[in-house]
């Protein structure tokens, strides 16, 4: 574990000059991720923007062996490398990556990482969490906020972006029995730090990291980093680590800061009521203070 | 040394003795005897392969894709609904050039939900980039997954095999079979040696996006490979020949009473079987008739079913399937091999047992009959 940036590896795995758009939070996450995990490693990928920005054929970013098959299977390709490892006698010394953006995570990529989950395989999975399907064109997943404009879930007259809170997958991957953590790229010490002992971990590990994306939630692309840190200091993505079932909260806002400023800086918000504001930032509060509470108890989440 | 066996239990053999590192499963009738024997194996220490029991057939293929990926062997097998639900992944593998052996425990599709034979599952999948080859008995299912690996592995060919073998009606009979020695298989089917694999000595991108400007090479390769695998299909028949002293006709086709005859049956699987017990009888009555049974499905043999037919008026084509709204997929492809020739024969689509409904030798006698006189496509109910 590194206590400080100066730590971190200057070696670069993921190679500048693909075609993420400027500004982009999964470009930074997956850079940062493969710091933590070094040379000795195989990244699979799934079908998301990180894909297909990456890997224009005969160019490629990855100065790692990398594999992409589809959307839904990446956890399933993983599983296959993992017990191949295993009987090429190679499971100890190499790492087992993988990338999955939300929609190929929370929705369609479910069932497979679920199953490897329960298997008991050994990968730690990072959820690149741009809370929407973005490289078909910001429709709504199961990890987009309420009240978020997307394609699929515009803001019209009537009904005012999603209708549903984001699906709690932290925990779902908890009750598998998971490592568990969440990230964000403001963090990027606690995140390498995180993938570091997702990796060094005897089982399945779930990282989920919070990438905004500029093109999709309509900012402008040099206040990445800012939102990304908004969002933390709002509460709306608390950092916190579930090993065995208990959960620590990693870090804690120094102030309160309502969730407003957050909100207000990005288009796909831009139509939201006070009342409106007033439902995040009670969901807010309710969540922050069961992590609080789960945190003080140290009693098992689930 | 020669036992009786269940069909499976021979699919199963012949995976024991090809040592596949990863075997990725998930059950579906009629294909589960294959998986449940290869799991009594692993679990005896009889073979040492690690079994993924995942959690449906797309992540089994999914996990195959990547357990190849890492140059290890890998086997898997389904039918029916689980292949159906593999489709996407198929032309994946295909496509990243993984030479995946599956067996097919072929099996009708829903709906009405069926679990008994025909061939709709994998002729769905025909355009998939798969080798597919269809088996006749017990003997011949084990014979042919040892040749798959060879056929797949082949470092001219790198495209995945899928063994089809009639569900129930093969996969669940009985018959002796030689079970070949695990020395002389070592011999004829060497240890796997990857052109290309997932390692941190030397990294490589497997599976990136293709723009419009490089796509179609990549079609067209895998496409020139597949028609060039006919003659590594046929080599390895050859070699199989000399080690063990048994073939399967030239590997792609097989016939029987074939030379002199007028007409001739074709068709794929057990229904082959059927027919040689016809011809028998029809040549007793001094018919000129044969069979032409049809391994290779894909790569499709057009010049070697061309050339064997020669002196043949007319052809029967037996379809266990259906492309709804046109006819059998067999005998739409019998129909475009010989369009371009001079001489051809008159050939006839025949659909019959779909869904486990048996096929007779009434049926085949009905096919016989109706070569010269029959509306394009009939049912053979
Ligand atoms: C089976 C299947 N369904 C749909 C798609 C289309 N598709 C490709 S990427 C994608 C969105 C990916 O969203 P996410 O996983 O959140 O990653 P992001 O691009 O947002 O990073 C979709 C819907 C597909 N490739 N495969
Ligand atoms: S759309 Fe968003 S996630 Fe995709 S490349 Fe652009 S900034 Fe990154
Ligand atoms: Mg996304």
């Amino acid at each position: 574990m590194e206590k400080t940036i100066a730590g971190i590896s200057t070696e670069e795995f993921f190679a500048s000059g693909h075609r993420a758009c400027a500004g982009c939070g999964v470009a930074l996450a997956a850079r940062h991720a493969l710091k933590a995990a070094g040379k000795n490693t195989i990244v699979v990928t799934a079908t998301s923007c990180l894909e297909v920005f990456s890997t224009p054929y005969p160019e490629t970013s990855w100065r790692v062996p990398w594999i992409h098959g589809a959307f839904e299977n990446a956890a399933a390709i993983a599983s296959g490398i993992d017990r191949a490892l295993k009987t090429l006698g190679k499971r100890k010394d190499t790492n087992l990556l993988v990338f999955g953006g939300d929609g190929g995570t929370f929705d369609i990529g479910l069932q497979a990482l679920s199953g490897a989950a329960e298997r008991d395989q050994n990968f730690c999975y990072v959820c690149l969490d741009n809370a929407a399907y973005m490289n078909t064109g910001i429709q709504r997943s199961g990890a987009t906020p309420k009240y978020a404009s997307t394609t699929t879930s515009p803001a019209g007259k009537i009904i005012h972006g999603k209708t549903e809170f984001k699906k709690p997958m932290p925990f779902i991957m908890a009750a598998h029995g998971a490592y568990v953590a969440t990230a964000n790229i403001t963090f990027p010490l606690d995140f390498i730090n995180k993938v570091k002992k997702g990796l060094a971990f005897d089982g399945p590990a779930y990282i989920q990291v919070y990438v905004p994306c500029p093109t999709g939630w309509k900012f402008a692309n040099n206040l990445t980093i800012d939102i990304a840190k908004l969002a933390f200091e709002t509460k709306i993505t608390p950092l916190y680590e579930i090993e065995k079932g208990i959960l620590t909260i990693s870090r804690k806002p120094a102030k309160e800061i309502p969730v407003k400023e957050y909100l207000k800086l990005q288009g796909r918000f831009k139509h939201v009521t006070d009342d409106e504001i007033r439902d995040i930032q009670q969901h807010v509060n309710n969540e922050w203070k069961r992590l609080l509470e789960l945190e003080k108890n140290k009693s098992r989440v689930c | 040394m020669k036992k009786v066996i269940e069909a499976s239990t021979a699919v199963a053999l012949g995976v024991k003795l090809c040592e596949p590192g990863v075997i990725p499963m998930y059950p579906i009738t009629p294909q589960t005897h294959i998986v449940e024997r290869l799991a009594d194996y692993i679990n005896d220490g009889l073979l040492s392969s690690e079994m993924i029991h995942v959690e449906s057939e797309h992540s089994a293929i999914s996990a195959a894709l990547g357990a190849e990926a890492m140059g290890v062997r890998t086997f898997t097998a389904t039918a029916s609904q689980g292949l159906a639900l593999m489709h996407e992944i198929l032309f994946v593998v295909a496509g990243m050039r993984l030479p995946v052996v599956m067996a097919v425990a072929n099996r009708a599709l829903s709906a009405p939900i069926n679990i008994w034979n025909d061939h709709q599952d994998s002729i769905s999948e025909r355009d998939s980039g798969w080798i597919q080859l269809y088996v006749e008995s017990a003997q011949e299912a084990l014979d042919t997954i040892i040749q798959a690996y060879k056929i797949a592995e082949n470092r001219k060919v790198l495209l995945p095999v899928m063994v089809c073998l009639d569900g129930f009606t093969l996969s669940h009979v009985y018959e002796p079979v030689d079970i070949l020695k695990q020395e002389d298989v070592n011999k004829f089917l060497p240890q796997y040696n990857p052109l290309f694999k997932l390692d941190p000595k030397k990294p490589i991108t497997m599976g990136p996006i293709g723009f419009p400007n490089t796509y179609m090479e990549f079609r067209k390769q895998t496409h020139d490979t597949m028609l060039d695998s006919i003659n590594i299909i046929k080599d390895v028949n050859n070699q199989f020949k000399e080690s063990f002293n048994r073939s399967y006709g030239n590997g792609l086709i097989e016939t029987y009473k074939i030379e002199d005859a007028n007409y001739a049956i074709a068709a794929m699987g057990t229904a082959c079987s059927t027919t040689r017990v016809v011809v028998d009888e029809l040549r007793k009555q001094g018919k000129k008739v044969g069979l032409i049974k049809i391994k290779s499905f894909r790569p499709f043999p057009k010049q070697e079913i061309i050339s064997c037919c020669k002196n043949i008026k007319g052809i029967a084509v037996i379809d266990r399937n259906i492309s709804l709204g046109n006819e059998g997929a067999l005998y739409t492809e019998l129909r475009s091999a010989f369009y371009n020739q001079n001489k051809k024969p008159i050939i006839k689509g025949f659909i019959a047992g779909l869904g486990g409904r048996d096929i007779t030798p009434d049926h085949i006698k009905t096919a016989f009959k109706k070569i010269e006189n029959s509306s394009d496509t009939e049912w053979l109910l």
